[in-house]
């Protein structure tokens, strides 16, 4: 009974020791969407950083889906215990940084805590997104990525069509998905995921013509929607008439009709470029990413695609010390290797200039072209306002209500005019609702 | 009947304390709570709020979409209750009968009750998604063009039958155990008096089985107005356009979703009252044809 009594002391004086020990390190806390694969690389990620150093600790914790995690850390915030790091998709910035206090920019965190941090080592096409108009970084750009043309190689040879020739203009896009139509496959020609970031977000900015107005409501929250324009209403009149036999068939609000392109159900399928993961598991055929489709009259069509995906976001409120640590861990994710490591790993875009140069010089690119395809199209031409990114608030609601509009043109209740000009309107209300919360 | 009465005049109210204790802090708190955030106009971190007294409401009932979730509601409960009331009560009066391995019948007509709303969602979406789902490609065999992303209808049909097929085994549990407390004897008079089983059925069972069916018509309202908001975020997300949006889904996907507390808010109180009628309804005419 003695002997073990001891071992009980002795057990209790090592954990106390232990818990002393956990007590120096500052603990940063980092909420997070991500699942699979890109669980693990950022567990992977927080314990290199906790092994790299000894004074902090990062927590990375699984808080659900994109809206799951954003509705936690708003309730934790409302709280009091929000969490140091938050992993927001994009719909999300303009909610974030309208939050004043809320939220602790990047770029005031970095200079804060003395950590070297040069805004242009980043590539403009993404940083951009997360930053003021001025330049300034609001948030820190973690996993992105464009939108891209996928397309089933074999089934173009099926058809008839050069697999090494991707169809570069929407009418071309058209002739294809009839002759692959005609080839067996009757019940799409093509597709997309996401309707309105490839529809409507992703189509603007490749044309360079406006969302709305202070550069996509980048330098102002009493920014007005004006996309009605005449190509884009052409454009969704082309799908609904595609759509009557199929040419075109609409496959959801979200990514969850992906699975008809890698089923080699849609032989050309316009999505992100993060899911080059999934097709590759999971498609038994040969297949590419071509840039996404333009229209030929379109002037100085393409410009450049937009990104999606997500960023990390560091909440206010916290120590100095934390900030700290959340800045070193920052820094730890610029560096070079580790963003070039992260690429080539997940999917995602290298965020900084330097990483892709390398990954570049490697040679990587010649062996998986399609892993360039969206960089290319980030980078074609340098940004416009129309092509920087958008920023408007209440975005989620938004979309569903351009969602909406985009399924009665495609089912016929409504012209693709009407639809549109409802879009616009529609979300012109909410957009006016938004102000008054931040104002 | 005899009145029975307390001596203690304080031990009454002790006893329902207890109730009185949950109710308030599950219902009457966050029901208030809902009152007042419906009359402001906040943003997502609370951070600025603005007191802006009937604003929340007026925006509501300018809205047509708001109109138009209404309908969807009213033609959605009305449709679930309906189907899922008709279909437990058929197959609990043929699993009451005497047949062999009525056993585990009677268990796998319970076990859908035991699924999140969201998994019976996803599962039929899986069924019925037009492009992989076992029940889409035979519809198509058929020369149906099956296509709930962009056919309201179609969507419609899903959302009900998913809603459905989740509610049968609880009004099946209910209703089983409704029939397995009517006294045989007074089913086997009926018969030696010669009445059809139809007849039966409908002059000797139902009646008695009325209490039961009055409890699950109001247990089922609650749940197409209040519980179903999984199951549609989870097959259609309330579209094509609006054809599946009920008052809510509106609710969650404007204040969960969206973030707009104020006027998720509103609608929750609305949708409260209306609720509230709908019961008071409930029991001021239909309970008056229930026999205990």
């Amino acid at each position: 009974m003695k002997i073990r009594f001891h071992h009980l002391l002795a057990a209790a004086a090592v954990t106390v020791l232990g818990a002393g020990q956990a007590l120096a390190q500052t603990e940063i806390h980092w909420w997070h969407a991500m699942t699979g694969a890109n669980n693990e690389v950022i567990n992977k990620l927080a314990a290199d950083f906790n092994a790299s150093q000894n004074d902090y600790k990062v927590v990375a914790t699984f808080k659900g889906s994109y809206p799951d995690t954003m509705n936690a850390g708003i309730a934790a915030f409302r709280a009091g215990n929000a969490p140091h790091i938050m992993q927001v998709f994009e719909v999300g910035t303009a909610t974030m940084m309208a939050a004043k206090g809320a939220v602790k920019p990047v770029q005031d965190l970095m200079k804060e805590a003395g950590e070297k941090f040069d805004p242009t080592a980043y590539l403009p096409a993404i940083a951009g997104y997360y930053s003021t108009s001025k330049g300034e970084m609001l948030s820190f750009p973690f996993n992105s990525s464009s939108a891209v043309m996928w397309y089933n190689r074999d089934a173009f040879k099926k058809a008839g069509l050069d697999p090494a020739k991707p169809p570069k203009t929407w009418p071309e896009v058209f002739d294809y998905a009839k002759k692959l139509k005609a080839a067996g496959y009757a019940t799409c020609g093509f597709s997309n995921a996401w309707a309105t970031w490839l529809n409507i977000e992703q189509f603007n900015a490749w044309h360079n013509q406006p969302l709305g107005t202070k550069s996509n409501g980048m330098d102002g929250f009493d920014t007005v929607l004006n996309f009605n324009n005449p190509l884009q209403i052409k454009h969704i009149e082309n799908l609904a008439q595609l759509q009557k036999d199929k040419t075109y068939d609409y496959s959801g609000r979200t990514n969850t009709g992906e699975g008809r392109f890698t089923s080699g159900e849609c032989p050309i399928f316009l999505t992100s470029s993060a899911f080059f993961g999934t097709v590759k598991a999971n498609a038994k055929f040969d297949f590419a990413a071509a840039p996404m489709p333009y229209y030929p009259e379109a002037q100085g069509a393409p410009q450049n695609s937009i990104i999606g995906g997500a960023s990390l976001w560091v909440m206010g409120g916290k120590k100095p010390d934390e900030y700290k640590g959340v800045a070193k861990f920052f820094t730890f994710l610029s560096d070079t290797d580790r963003q070039v490591g992260l690429h080539i790993a997940s999917g995602y875009l290298p965020i900084t200039k330097a990483a892709y140069e390398k990954v570049k010089g490697q040679g990587f690119y010649k062996d998986n072209p399609d892993r360039e395809t969206p960089l290319i199209e980030l980078t074609n031409k340098p940004p416009t306002a129309n092509s920087r990114g958008l920023r408007f608030g209440n975005l989620v609601q938004i979309r569903d209500m351009w969602s909406e509009e985009l399924e009665a043109a495609f089912n016929g209740t409504k012209t693709a005019k009407a639809a549109i000009d409802a879009a616009v309107e529609r979300g012109n209300a909410e957009l006016r609702k938004f102000e008054r919360t931040v104002r | 009947m005899r009145k029975v009465g307390f001596n203690n005049k304080l031990l009454p109210y002790l006893l329902i304390a207890p109730q009185i204790a949950i109710t308030a802090i599950f219902f009457y708190w966050p029901a208030s709570q809902a009152v007042w955030q419906s009359f402001l106009i906040q943003d997502a971190f609370g951070t600025r709020t603005e007191f802006v007294w009937f604003e929340n409401y007026e925006v509501l009932f300018k809205d047509p979409t708001y109109f138009n979730a209404f309908i969807v509601t009213v033609v959605f409960s009305t449709a679930v209750a309906a189907l899922s009331l008709g279909i437990a009560l058929l197959l609990a009066v043929q699993a009451d009968k005497q047949i062999h391995g009525s056993g585990p019948y009677k268990t796998l007509l319970m076990w859908p009750y035991a699924v999140a709303p969201a998994v019976a969602g996803v599962l039929w979406l899986f069924l019925f998604q037009p492009s992989l789902g076992v029940l889409a490609k035979l519809l198509r065999s058929m020369g149906v063009d099956w296509n709930p992303l962009l056919n309201g209808n179609h969507a419609m049909i899903l959302v009900i039958i998913a809603a459905t097929w989740k509610q049968i085994s609880y009004n099946f549990l209910f209703f089983l155990a409704g029939l397995q407390s009517i006294p045989k004897s007074l089913i086997e008079a009926a018969a030696i008096d010669g009445a059809s089983p139809m007849r039966r059925f409908w002059t000797v069972i139902f009646p008695l089985l009325s209490p039961t069916a009055f409890f699950l018509l109001v247990v089922n309202v609650v749940y197409v107005f209040f519980d179903t908001f999984g199951i549609i975020d989870a097959v259609t997300h309330g579209g094509p356009a609006k054809a599946t949006e009920t008052l809510v889904f509106k609710v969650f996907q404007d204040g969960r979703l969206g973030g707009d507390l104020g006027g998720s808010a509103a609608q929750s109180v609305i949708l409260m009252f209306m609720v509230i009628a709908l019961t008071a309804i409930q029991f001021k005419y239909i309970e008056r044809k229930v026999h205990y």
